[in-house]
């Protein structure tokens, strides 16, 4: 490593501009490939990795042998990143890329599980990317509505704290998970009620406002939460639970079907969901008002559109998606509310989003790129016989996959271009 | 914003005399001496001031705003009283009673354990408290305030850069593991230790905060997704350390996960101590010095040096100064850098001068968030952090002594709330129908993607 590393800033000093970014990143690549094949050496010979279909297919086993698979997998990446790196050959950038992650991380997966006893589970990993990636499509479909309309929303965390928290209390208070559902979503749409008269009405800095909200939400819920729900947890803060409806027939299907089709109704309304926001905003005339609010508010104003109150509208739909992410936090995964429980969710929602490039489809493939990153920490974390990385850095990967794609992504998209930007008429 | 400079249009004659006073003042008593009362009195100028939108009034208002609110959810949160409610209109006298008494005991309550508590200064006038008693809640106040005044600070500088540096709590953990690190690992007489174990804490967080900074240098990231995602990398990071064979208290018998305690040589010594007050229970520390000392270097730089200037230029406009020659994003770098020092410090001052001197999981409490509104409600301005600190310092005091009866997310709650009425002294404005002052409604601001 420390050879490449000299080759390298000798390199970089000798001929500036050199390093375009698929060099860059082709030294990346590289860099974890040969990484991936050093660790396929240390691994003993016979060892040999089981994949399983518990859910659909318990009878569908396969097992084979992990050292060699690991050490092509690493080669591959290696040829790749090489590839990138001598710019000789013109790749499609970004399926290359593509395949060399996916390479690098389907070996640490294998050295992972290749010991005996280990198998993995390929539907439940599925599935449970699925759920982990929830909240987040929920959090980014809200920023799209947002950030779309020309207002930034940083306070997704906050809107989820208040809807996994009026979820939970209205849920046990009646109850009925549905109206637990239904609150949820009038809190997450009073929460950005506030962003939004604030924000629009008295022309706060949207980003500090977003934080402060965040702030405001934690308090007042952990506040109520000691007031209230502390003492009496049975009459207050049950975990309520929503029963997983099967699709028949498609809920058979090997692999995907357990995943999209054998879930509770968060899932439904979150993929449907999706589909209504891309039709709305890219083929109807609400759509088109939002978008150019967003993009150029003084144009959208000439030809007639009221863009304050639209801004806000919007903003208030946003809020009641984002409130329904925060049903899901206590409601769908049936656990009962607690402290801050949304662990910087809604901020990994806002990357999404951003990886997502503030459209609905994009935000659902990043949120199951998010959730496929969280599934794995926790598959690797309760691997029998102990992960052979410490769980402590397991639980940095989905953080640091916001960090590493934010970085690499934010240079190449382009947000709104009134985002951010309140609208006042001169 | 809605309303440019409304006070002018009606008498132009009337708001003249309130800023450009010194210079029309004295010509006219000379020239007409019956003008007399047409000029404005103490009173009148002092009404003005008062219902005018300026910096310090919107903080007070802010303030007594906050307190209104937080009154409402005390009554409304309290079973007891909310009973009394129920028979409001038979006997309405019980409802505004218990009202009264839930809230009033719970700010007196605020005030005893922040400032002084009377019950104790009558006692100690009659020689029954001693002065360690008498002196505990300022005590109190100084110990939380000097890590709030740091990482305020942290958050403060960042802002003059144009950066929003919401990464503090990350880097305040990383500076408890570097002071800690340098505290037990290293064995050193005290005028050598307590320095070096604080530079090692100012270098951790230093080193942590210029991350964001790089990122967004290098490739435009946000430095809000990026800093907040650090500041849970920090904590995972710290739990392993934490684990770590050479940072682990010995101690089998240690319930939970504490690493070995620093070194006597290397704590803030307590200044009840160095100033011969024979009261052991005082925490107050060094650190409150050390807060205040970084707070003038800060005023310093942003003031005087170079660096300092760059940082604002380049908060104000980045276009601007890259076209005057200067490197914005090696401003970012430093900047985050000196931000993630000044809250590393705040690390230090937690470890070092607060038992058990040691790591735990929740060691850095959640300094760096208060770090936030700390900086929000100074504005930024390195004195406006040290009161606003002192504030906030105060507030976790006194809520602390009286956490039987209400909880301590209730200042988390005054904070948010004090905070978000300064972001928007349009609101505070138009709830108390303010006039807007000369020069505009001040406010802070960050850049969107």
């Amino acid at each position: 490593m420390t050879t490449i590393d000299v080759a390298e800033s000798a390199e970089s000093t000798a001929l500036h501009g050199f390093w375009t970014r698929s060099r860059k990143v082709g030294t990346v690549l590289a860099v974890l490939g040969i990484a991936v094949f050093l660790i396929g050496l240390t691994m003993t010979a016979g060892a040999e990795a089981s994949v399983r279909f518990n859910l659909t297919l318990p009878e569908a086993a396969a097992a084979f042998p992990a050292k060699p698979v690991v050490l092509t997998l690493g080669a591959v990446a290696v040829l790749l990143g090489a590839l990138l790196l001598t710019g000789r050959v013109h790749l499609p950038f970004g399926l290359t890329v593509g395949v060399a992650v996916a390479a690098v991380v389907l070996a640490l997966l294998i050295w992972a599980i290749a010991r005996p006893g280990n198998t993995l589970q390929i539907d439940t990993v599925l599935k449970g990317t699925m759920l982990l990636a929830l909240p987040l499509i929920f959090g980014s479909l809200s920023g799209v509505l947002c950030e779309r309309s020309g207002i930034i929303n940083v306070g997704i965390e906050g809107q989820f704290l208040a809807g996994a928290f009026t979820g939970a209390l209205a849920g046990t208070v009646t109850g009925s998970p549905w109206v637990g559902i239904l609150a949820a979503t009038v809190a997450g749409a009073l929460v950005t009620f506030v962003l939004a008269a604030l924000a629009i009405r008295y022309v706060v800095d949207q980003v500090v406002l977003g934080v402060v909200l965040n702030l405001l939400v934690l308090g007042l819920t952990g506040f109520l939460f000691d007031r209230i729900m502390k003492d009496n947890e049975s009459a207050t803060n049950l975990a309520m639970r929503v029963p997983e409806w099967q699709i028949p027939i498609l809920s058979d299907i090997p692999a995907i079907g357990p995943a999209l089709f054998g879930q509770n109704v968060f899932v439904y309304l979150a993929l449907v969901l999706v589909a209504l926001v891309y039709v709305m905003l890219f083929h109807t005339r609400w759509g088109l008002r939002t978008r150019a609010v967003g993009e150029h508010p003084v144009a959208a104003d000439t030809v007639g559109i009221k863009v304050n109150s639209l801004r806000f509208r919007n903003v208030l739909i946003a809020g009641l998606v984002s409130g329904l992410g925060g049903a899901f936090l206590t409601i769908g995964e049936a656990l009962p509310f607690s402290e801050n429980m949304t662990d910087g969710k809604g901020f990994i929602a806002l990357a999404v989003l951003i990886v997502g490039r503030w459209n609905p489809i994009g935000g659902l493939l990043g949120a199951l790129l998010f959730g496929f990153a969280m599934q794995i920490e926790q598959f690797l974390s309760s691997v029998p016989g102990g992960s052979p990385v410490p769980s402590e850095f397991l639980a940095m990967l989905p953080y640091l996959v916001t960090i590493v794609a934010v970085a690499g992504l934010i240079g190449r998209v382009r947000a709104p271009a009134a985002d951010g930007k309140p609208y006042t008429k001169a | 914003m809605t309303e440019p400079k409304p006070a002018e249009k009606p008498e132009p004659d009337d708001t003249a005399p309130v800023t450009p006073a010194p210079e029309t003042a004295p010509e006219r008593p000379a020239e007409e001496p019956a003008d007399q009362e047409r000029r404005p009195g103490f009173g009148s100028l002092f009404l003005r001031y008062v219902t005018t939108a300026n910096t310090v009034m919107v903080t007070l208002y802010s303030f007594l705003l906050a307190m209104v609110i937080g009154a409402v959810l005390i009554i409304v949160s309290d079973p007891a009283v909310r009973g009394t409610f129920t028979y409001f209109f038979s006997r309405p006298t019980d409802a505004l009673s218990a009202s009264w008494t839930a809230v009033s005991d719970a700010y007196a309550g605020l005030f005893a354990g922040a400032i002084v508590n009377f019950t104790t200064l009558a006692e100690f006038q009659a020689g029954e408290a001693t002065i360690g008693r008498l002196l505990s809640p300022i005590s109190e106040t100084l110990t939380y305030a000097a890590p709030l005044i740091l990482a305020g600070l942290a958050v403060g500088l960042a802002f003059q850069a144009g950066l929003f540096n919401i990464g503090a709590q990350g880097q305040v953990i990383m500076g408890t593991v570097g002071a800690a690190l340098i505290g037990f690992g290293l064995h050193l007489p005290a005028y050598l230790h307590l320095p070096l174990a604080l530079l090692g804490g100012a270098i951790a967080g230093g080193l942590f905060g210029a991350i964001p900074g790089v990122l967004k240098a290098w490739s435009g990231a946000h430095e809000v997704i990026t800093s907040i995602m650090l500041n849970y990398v920090a904590l995972s990071a710290l739990g392993w350390i934490i684990t770590n064979e050479f940072v682990k208290d010995p101690d089998p018998n240690k319930q939970y996960a504490i690493s070995k305690p620093a070194d006597e040589s290397s704590l803030l010594p307590r200044l009840a101590g160095m100033l011969g007050i024979d009261a052991p229970g005082l925490r107050a520390n060094l650190g409150i010095i050390v807060a205040i000392a970084a707070a003038a270097l800060v005023a310093w730089l942003l003031a005087k040096s170079t660096l300092g200037f760059r940082m604002r230029a380049v908060g104000l406009n980045a276009h601007a100064s890259r076209t005057a020659g200067m490197s914005v994003p090696n401003t970012y770098i430093t900047s985050m850098g000196g931000a993630g020092a000044l809250a590393g410090l705040a690390g230090a001052t937690l470890v070092l001068g607060i038992s058990p001197h040691a790591l735990t999981h929740g060691v850095a409490g959640e300094v760096g968030f208060d770090g936030i509104t700390v900086a929000l409600l100074g504005r930024a301005k390195p004195w406006g952090v040290v009161a606003a600190g002192l504030l906030f310092g105060a507030l976790r005091a006194g809520a602390n002594t009286m956490q039987s009866t209400l909880p301590l997310d209730m200042v988390t709650l005054l904070q948010a709330l004090i905070v978000i009425f300064i972001a928007a002294p349009a609101l505070v404005k138009a709830m108390l129908h303010l006039k807007v002052p000369a020069g505009g409604l001040a406010t802070t601001t960050a850049k969107g993607w």
